[in-house]
């Protein structure tokens, strides 16, 4: 099937695949989405970056029509997510940070059952469902109650469901937190394949390399507001550079170490403390001229490393603040 | 995962609203329900071990006294059993649909594009069953200790249907406790208030006659009493007796669905 199809009904309008306006959401007295405009152009993967706590999921739940937001309005396709919910409900699947399974009934059960529900005869939902189970390397634990299933079991057990028919828009709620590296680095590969064949991708997490990986947007949302909006790479031109950590042997050397830095980096070190030295490091392939250059001038070191901004440091360069703070305010 | 799955848009044919997809959505999901009980047995005990129990302790304590000897009694006291095991059964309904309604996977149920009614109407559909348990429970332990009805199948077959069909329509009130109730034990906890003194203030053990004045207009009225006569009147004569009793429990369940059926419903959708 070509994209075409996957967008039939969906693309009448050409509009985005999804446009959000001043959605506001409060729980009590945490205004937990306050005022978030989203435009998500179709085909691409959009990242979702912030906190725990940061209103992520709620702004996710009422998107896929689960929560109704207090005020804003959020169209899917160009359906209103209140006035033709069950028309946007076709349009995307969603697969929630906890995942919404059976615990009682076994992975095969569920995914037959869901199968059923979204319109597969009793012949195509087994057929669907074995497909299923093979691809997310389930077939082993198909027949288990899912309640004795691994966190990362689950978190497949879950995307399999919400992919039983490729949809338009797919929600990720943090999809890889909890997986391991090589089901992660898995989880990449699905997400690009289905949108290579058509499908829009949201995505929130909290990891920004996951979100540099991944998305072609990233929005940054922390106290229920956007933050930054923008091209992954121009987000991260905003953010910074990676930046070179040294840690000399011989306080003696540190002058040595920052003239070295200045000629082979082009940059300007900062000497942390006594024999720690960093500088901000815009092309990572020079640390080997690097090494090459501190053994000719015979700067000895203790330690060198070559480090990405953290969250923490995204945040505190956008915000002004880190995260810790914000996830103890937080609390949902 | 292996990479090597198909991607299929195609599968799933646009949603629309119609009462097959309703009926076929409230299927899968009844199944859906029955897979759980199978999982979970002792969600059973209130229509196995409690027919079985009640039938053999009430027989044979008041059998003598009440109606002379047991054979006597079993006439009068497995029509009782009979209503009020089913009728209890009802109540389990709304104390597992909140239970449910708290689960993840509703959060999936809602997010598709299915009919908004089919987790309800498949639960309700469910629970049929075990009506059906505690109906044949009920008579096969009767049987067991000497109760021979001159109804026969055909009279224990229509009194059977009769008492699930009224649990059915009971149970509706239950659902709606359910979909408003915060928690599940505060479910259970109305639905014991009502229930009990509604099956045990009836005919269900004693002739209503025995009865102190005030009590006896009570139980006389009460519509479980008539429940449990239309049961006696199937299944005790050999002869098909359809006397008043019989239609006014099947009126009194109807009243109840058109008066339950929409506020569940209601509640439920500004839940779901």
């Amino acid at each position: 099937m070509s994209t075409d199809s996957i967008h039939g009904f969906a693309m009448e309008q050409s509009g985005p695949a999804v446009e959000a306006e001043a959605i506001v959401k409060i729980f009590g007295d945490n205004r937990a989405v306050d005022g978030i405009d989203l435009v998500v152009p179709v085909g691409m993967v959009y990242g979702v970056l912030g906190p725990n706590g940061a209103g992520k999921t709620t702004m996710i739940n009422i998107l896929a029509t689960l929560l109704r937001a207090d005020s804003g309005t959020a169209k899917i396709f160009g359906h209103d997510v209140l006035k033709e919910a069950n028309t946007v409900r076709q349009l995307m699947r969603v697969t929630g940070q906890y995942a919404s399974l059976d615990e009682a009934l076994t992975g095969y059960e569920n995914l037959v059952i869901f199968s059923r529900l979204l319109g597969l005869s009793p012949k195509e939902a087994r057929k669907r469902t074995n497909d299923l189970l093979e691809e997310f390397e389930l077939a082993d634990a198909a027949r288990r109650p899912v309640s004795k299933f691994s966190g990362g079991m689950r978190r497949r057990l879950d995307l399999a469901a919400s992919i039983i028919s490729q949809p338009p828009l797919l929600f990720l709620d943090e999809p890889t937190t909890g997986l391991d590296p090589h089901n992660r680095a898995r989880m990449w590969t699905l997400i690009r394949r289905l949108v290579a064949q058509g499908t829009t991708v949201i995505l929130t997490t909290q990891y920004l390399d996951e979100a540099d990986q991944l998305a072609d947007r990233i929005a940054v949302i922390d106290h229920g507001r956007v933050v930054a909006e923008g091209l992954t790479n121009e987000l991260k031109a905003s953010i910074g550079t990676t930046s070179l950590h040294v840690q000399l042997t011989e306080q003696a050397d540190t002058d040595n170490a920052m003239s070295t830095i200045a000629r082979v980096l082009g940059a300007k070190g900062t000497v942390v403390d006594r024999k720690h030295i960093s500088a901000p490091m815009a092309n990572p392939d020079l640390i080997a001229d690097l090494f090459v250059a501190f053994r000719d001038a015979g700067i000895r070191l203790a330690e060198l490393s070559v480090q990405k901004p953290t969250l923490d440091e995204v945040f505190l360069t956008l915000t002004g603040h880190g995260t810790t703070e914000e996830t103890k305010e937080n609390v949902e | 995962m292996n990479g090597t799955l198909e991607l299929n848009p195609s599968l799933v044919q646009p949603y629309k609203q119609t009462l097959g997809q309703i009926v076929d959505n409230s299927m899968t999901l009844a199944y859906r329900g029955l897979i759980k009980v199978r999982r979970n047995p002792e969600q059973l005990f209130d229509v196995t071990l409690q027919p079985i129990i009640f039938t053999l302790m009430f027989t044979y304590l008041f059998g003598g006294a009440i109606a002379g000897n047991i054979r006597n009694y079993l006439p009068i006291v497995i029509p009782g059993i009979l209503v009020q095991t089913v009728i209890g059964a009802s109540m389990v309904t709304g104390v597992q649909l909140r239970e449910d309604m708290e689960k993840g996977v509703f959060n999936r149920f809602k997010s598709l594009p299915i009919a908004r009614i089919s987790p309800l109407l498949g639960a309700l559909l469910a629970d049929t069953i075990r009506y059906a348990i505690a109906t044949s429970l009920t008579f096969f332990v009767g049987y067991i200790i000497g109760y021979r009805p001159f109804g026969g199948i055909v009279g224990i077959t229509l009194a059977g249907a009769l008492v699930i069909v009224v649990a059915w329509a009971i149970s509706w009130i239950f659902a709606f406790f359910g979909v408003i109730a915060r928690t599940s034990a505060s479910v259970q906890g109305i639905s014991m208030l009502v229930l009990f003194p509604l099956t045990f203030l009836s005919n269900a053990f004693v002739p209503t006659r025995t009865l102190p004045k005030a009590l006896r207009l009570f139980a006389d009225v009460n519509p479980i009493s008539h429940l449990i006569s239309a049961v006696r009147q199937l299944t005790n004569h050999a002869n098909l007796v359809v006397g008043q009793d019989l239609w006014l429990s099947l009126l009194g369940a109807a009243l109840i669905v058109a008066v339950f059926a929409p506020l569940t419903i209601a509640a439920y959708m500004r839940k779901a």
